[in-house]
């Protein structure tokens, strides 16, 4: 069996628990996965449970038939590839070196031809080539957002966790970062998950959703159904709508209740 | 939106200009090499004997044309003080480097944490009271017992640590209470020592190469190349570091692991630097930060030359210790900030960027 799956995963900070026996069905390569659900719900700490960041005990999380903690870390951070949420560098490195030691991963000293291309290609691909000599300290919240996901998809991973990417985007980049993940997860066939708080994006972009509340997988499946499902209201407190847009896409509305 | 609008042109041109700013960070670290050859022969040529360039040049090239007198002045006197601010430097520029980086913090030095407080320590032990921590080491008493209490203070910071979370805070607030502990012990003993023995003291804690021999030169140049190959091989880890703990760990840092290892080496360096020249805290402070200014920080870049900027400013020191008054050989860890200092503000007024809030 293809794919990632999650089953029976606890993890508590000290004594307050965050994930309660999450466990959800296999997500399937090529697809894009949205994971959504109100602030400290769970999400970050999902995605570093699933890298190994997180050390959770009892739980399987099973990535295309290996078992994912019979990996090393670093093994795992290979097959897994994890973006989180806020980097605030005031480094001297440039954009070109960050995106450099993402590709690298850690290997050897010597930087080669083929490195060198693949990282002005995907610098290139993420709209950030004009970014390429900055250095990361005098870039605005969005530009750092937009490197976080090159140095992402510049890895050649099995899957890929994006925690919020698109949080200090403005409309244009939003819609671009998440086309580019989206393609790049067809293209490769990989897996791909997107912790997303626009639950308009999320209808948009995503194949599959994933609703996390306080700690626990609520619903999931295609977007209409979950966005659909009355517990979405309730988890976030606010009276949700769905609309078709003129597109014949599915817009969500929110009202307070 | 999709992968493939890139344009190869736009791709190519983003790689060669990596590849020359890669060109020029070389060139950078190999014109650095350069100026401290120099500064290494001048090192070896100025000094109380009149000996020109060329004869200075012949001894060394062909020791068996020495007289007697040149053999000596230049054998056993010059060139292991040249050699010994080299090594010295080197060792203080990459501890500064990476005790910064694994600290996060642009004031990190090896002896932030306390290090050439406890040598200072160690060495009064040795000075006030003629305690030799390890018996039978003979006259080296002193640079064992300062290295012994540094290596110690550094275990005890490493146990710590382990203990307590190994978070750059941690790791300072620790270090300074060491600071602060092996000053006021360092006071006590002050006070109780006689005026001989205070010169002495005094004397050991301003820092000399004077004592240089041969064997010191060996050992430190042993112990940079313990440490080195290691800080080389993490050098990918260590630049990943700068981009904040997430993101290493993200990259398959396992960054307590490092911060501890790195840690150990930055210790070793800086405990076997400080008991045989004393304390010269400006070097591993401002070393890397003129690294950092010049080539930046990734560590392929930032590692040798912080190493070069060490070795240079001590190098240099060295140089001005004999030639501010002739006949006179000052001790070293007065003027390393002397002849640093204005150089160091030069350098941050003219740097625009900042890497540091």
């Amino acid at each position: 069996m293809t794919g990632l799956c999650v089953n029976n995963l606890n993890f508590s900070y000290g004594s307050r628990h965050v994930l309660k026996s999450v466990a959800f069905d296999t997500l399937q390569k090529g697809q894009l996965t949205a994971l959504i659900g109100p602030n400290a719900a769970g999400k970050s700490t999902l995605f570093k449970c699933i890298a190994g960041l997180n050390k959770s005990s009892g739980s399987t999380i099973c990535l295309n038939d290996t078992d994912l903690s019979t990996l090393s870390g670093q093994e795992r951070l290979r097959r897994v590839c994890f973006m989180p949420q806020f980097f605030a560098a005031n480094a001297a490195l440039t954009v070109f070196d960050v995106v450099m030691m993402a590709q690298k991963q850690l290997r050897g000293w010597r930087v080669s031809t083929e490195d060198t291309q693949a990282v002005a290609r995907a610098l290139d691909a993420g709209g950030i080539g004009h970014l390429a000599e900055a250095y990361v300290g005098e870039l605005s919240g969005g530009q750092a957002q937009m490197v976080s996901v090159v140095q992402a998809l510049v890895r050649q991973s099995d899957a890929y966790l994006f925690d919020e990417p698109t949080s200090a985007l403005d409309l244009r980049h939003q819609l671009q970062v998440l086309g580019r993940i989206r393609d790049a997860i067809r293209n490769r066939d990989a897996i791909g998950m997107v912790a997303l708080h626009d639950l308009n994006l999320a209808a948009r972009f995503a194949d599959h959703l994933i609703l996390l509340g306080k700690g626990e997988i609520l619903a999931q499946g295609r977007p209409d159904e979950v966005l659909r499902d009355p517990k979405i209201s309730e988890i976030y407190g606010v009276d949700i709508e769905l609309s078709k847009g003129p597109r014949e896409d599915l817009l969500v509305h929110a009202y307070a209740s | 939106m999709s992968d493939q609008t890139l344009q190869p042109s736009a791709a190519d041109a983003l790689a060669v200009g990596y590849r020359k700013r890669n060109l020029k960070r070389f060139l950078l670290v190999c014109a650095a090499a350069a100026v401290l050859f120099c500064t290494v022969v001048l090192d070896v040529i100025t000094g109380p004997a009149d000996l020109s360039f060329l004869r200075t040049m012949h001894v060394i090239l062909d020791p068996s044309v020495a007289s007697a007198k040149e053999s000596v002045i230049i054998w056993d006197l010059r060139l292991p003080v040249a050699l010994l601010a080299v090594v010295v430097g080197a060792m203080l520029g990459v501890a500064g480097a990476e005790m910064q980086t694994i600290l996060n913090n642009p004031l990190a030095d090896p002896f932030t944490l306390g290090l050439s407080s406890a040598a200072s320590f160690g060495a009064a032990l040795a000075i006030v009271l003629g305690w030799s921590v390890i018996p039978g080491v003979g006259s080296l008493f002193v640079t064992v017992n300062a290295f012994i209490v540094a290596m110690g203070t550094s275990l005890a910071l490493f146990a710590f640590t382990r203990l307590r979370g190994v978070s750059p805070e941690a790791m300072i607030l620790v270090g300074i209470a060491m600071l602060f502990t092996f000053n006021a012990l360092l006071s006590f003993l002050q006070y109780g020592a006689s005026e001989i023995q205070l010169a002495q003291l005094v004397f050991w804690q301003m820092g000399s190469l004077a004592r240089a021999t041969w064997p010191k030169v060996g050992i430190c140049l042993v112990v940079l190349l313990i440490v080195l190959p290691y800080f080389v091989r993490k050098t990918w880890a260590l630049t990943a570091l700068r981009m904040g703990e997430e993101k290493a760990a993200a990259l398959g840092v396992n960054v307590s692991f490092l911060r501890l290892t790195v840690l150990a080496g930055v210790s070793l360096l800086a405990a076997v630097a400080v008991s045989f020249v004393g304390a010269i805290a400006f070097v591993g402070l401002v070393g890397p930060h003129i690294a950092r200014m010049i080539v930046g920080e990734d560590q392929r870049g930032f590692l040798p030359f912080s190493a070069l900027a060490g070795a240079l400013i001590l190098s240099g020191t060295s140089i001005a210790s004999k030639a501010i008054t002739p006949g006179i050989v000052y001790p070293i860890g007065m003027i390393t900030s002397l002849i640093g200092i204005p150089f160091f503000i030069v350098l941050i007024m003219g740097q625009r960027k900042r890497h540091w809030q």
